[in-house]
């Protein structure tokens, strides 16, 4: 019998939903054309982008001129942040000051150190509190007269945790009048659509980044939301495509894939709430001597994260692969860098739990069998581990 | 990501565990990734006749452990004094690059404990 498999890293990517696929695959070999051709095959190519365009405005409740493909979210983050630096330079010859918190997507704080270094920007990075969260209080204090950008993710990629977005939000519509520049408010929502109400309007937003695999969609494929008046200089310059801000011929299929996949989401939150808190229930209760990191109430619906004490985040995770369970770790040992995960250090972990933690993201075919499966074969594997560590 | 023979002494570590009466334990750290290696080691005629180890590390630094327990074991202090790093991942065949400094862990964790056994003796 094929080993089973059970997929718990969905905040890395999720599949293709069946219906998504359908709808992209004429756009490969029958739809093919280049939405900038002007003849036949290029405008049916051409409407449907811009139908995408419109599905996807109902979602975001945002015009759709509003939106921006990208090739993800990776360069729908690194976009408003260089785009708006480089406006400014270009208009006003400044050099902004930006505020982002210390638990951003490496796509927001990579562009934001690199300015930083370059002496291009001046830089606030907010702490997080042992929850995960950032205070209203820091971020007010921190916002200063030239302040121009402030990017806050939605929710976390490692722990989950839903920062208070629409609260950020009415601060800065509050500040926006009384200043000479208004504060362009950007959230990187990549982790939280596929749960969370993103209405733009309602939470404030200036811009906003999705991605399609993170919602049952295709890979290499994203947005920028950017509200009407917001002016960004491109990222990626060339043949004028999307209105001139960013170049390069249209992934189609890709997008068709976005919209379709972005107007499913449906956020029937509460079946995969209950799996997950069936998972939470059952580690803390199965095994001693761990613990949750991140709020447990300002949480996602579908992560679960740990620090199993004496034992390595990549042995777990490969301990668990090795029978068919696929999750993630913010250990040392298993990044590039062989440093502990920024997130896990920013919540004030120790480089030990950091280096003991491990990531269960569910989805929409998670089973409550195969929560039952995970917790029965987790308390042994930890065992096992603390048994080779000695501790 | 590791092969099969790495894979197979992560899972089936030899000489994993404490040695009772151990002549030396010596400890060795990485300050990079937080990982810890400590080996329990008896000697008779000059002889590593009895080692063991104890890692709270990746998969590679486990099976780097277990593989170097099984290099020394047997042989005079001298000779394993003189493992390195490439024969214990020539053993094992293969290790991605950015897991080198794990088996590099676990020769310094053997040398440790050799010059501690020979510094007790004097
Ligand atoms: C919060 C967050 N932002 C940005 C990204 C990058 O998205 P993409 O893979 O589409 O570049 C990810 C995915 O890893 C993410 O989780
Ligand atoms: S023990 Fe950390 S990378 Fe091997």
């Amino acid at each position: 019998m094929a080993q089973k498999q059970i997929y718990l890293d969905h905040a890395a990517t999720t599949p293709v939903a069946p219906a998504v696929f359908r709808k992209m695959q004429p756009y490969f070999n029958q739809k093919y054309g280049n939405p900038s051709s002007i003849h036949g095959l290029g405008q049916t190519a051409a409407q449907a982008i811009e139908k995408a365009r419109q599905q996807i405005a109902v979602f975001l409740n945002c015009l759709s001129e509003e939106i921006h493909f990208t090739a993800g979210a990776t360069e729908s983050d690194n976009w408003i942040i260089w785009g708006l630096v480089e406006k400014l330079r270009f208009q006003e010859s400044i050099n902004p000051h930006i505020i982002t918190s210390a638990i951003e997507h490496k796509a927001i704080l990579e562009p934001c150190q690199v300015l930083l270094k370059k002496g291009l920007i001046r830089l606030t990075i907010l702490p997080v509190n042992s929850n995960g969260l950032v205070s209203l209080e820091d971020l007010k204090k921190a916002i200063k007269k030239d302040t121009r950008l402030v990017s806050i993710m939605y929710a976390n990629s490692e722990i989950g945790t839903i920062q208070p977005i629409s609260q950020i939000g009415q601060l800065i519509k509050k500040l926006n009048p009384k200043r000479k520049h208004p504060i362009i408010f950007h959230s990187d929502a990549v982790q939280a659509a596929n749960y969370l109400d993103c209405s733009v309007d309602k939470l404030g937003l200036d811009s906003l980044s999705l991605s399609g695999h993170k919602v049952y969609g295709p890979k290499g494929v994203g947005l920028l939301y950017v509200k009407k008046g917001v002016k960004l200089s491109p990222l990626i310059r060339g043949g004028g495509q999307e209105k001139g801000v960013r170049s390069g011929t249209e992934n189609v299929p890709g997008i068709i894939g976005l919209a379709e996949a972005v107007s499913r989401i449906n956020q029937n939150n509460k079946e995969l709430k209950k799996l997950r808190d069936k998972l939470i229930t059952g580690v803390l209760r199965d095994i001693n001597q761990v613990e949750l990191n991140g709020s447990f109430k300002d949480r996602l619906p579908n992560n679960a994260n740990f620090s199993f004490k004496g034992a390595e985040g990549e042995s777990i995770v490969l301990s668990l692969s090795a029978k068919g369970v696929f999750t993630s770790t913010g250990s040392a040992c298993a990044s590039h860098s062989l440093s502990p995960s920024h997130v896990m250090l920013a919540l004030g972990l120790s480089h030990e739990q950091a280096h003991a933690s491990v990531r269960f993201t569910l989805g929409q075919q998670t089973t409550s069998q195969d929560i039952d499966y995970l917790l029965k074969i987790l308390p042994g594997i930890i065992a096992r581990l603390r048994k080779i560590s000695g501790r | 990501m590791y092969n099969k023979k790495v894979l197979d002494h992560f899972q089936k570590p030899k000489n994993m565990g404490k040695l009772k009466n151990p002549d030396v334990v010596a400890e060795v750290g990485n300050m990079q990734c937080g990982d810890i290696m400590r080996l329990y080691i008896k000697v008779k005629d000059d002889k590593i006749k009895d080692i063991s180890f104890e890692t709270m590390g990746c998969v590679a630094a486990i099976s780097t452990s277990s593989m170097i327990t099984e290099l020394a074991k047997g042989k005079t202090l001298a000779q394993a004094s003189k493992i390195t790093f490439q024969d214990v991942v020539g053993e094992l065949g293969e290790l991605p690059p950015v897991k080198m400094h794990c088996a590099d862990l676990a020769v310094k964790a053997l040398r440790k404990a050799i010059k501690k056994y020979q510094g007790n003796k004097d």
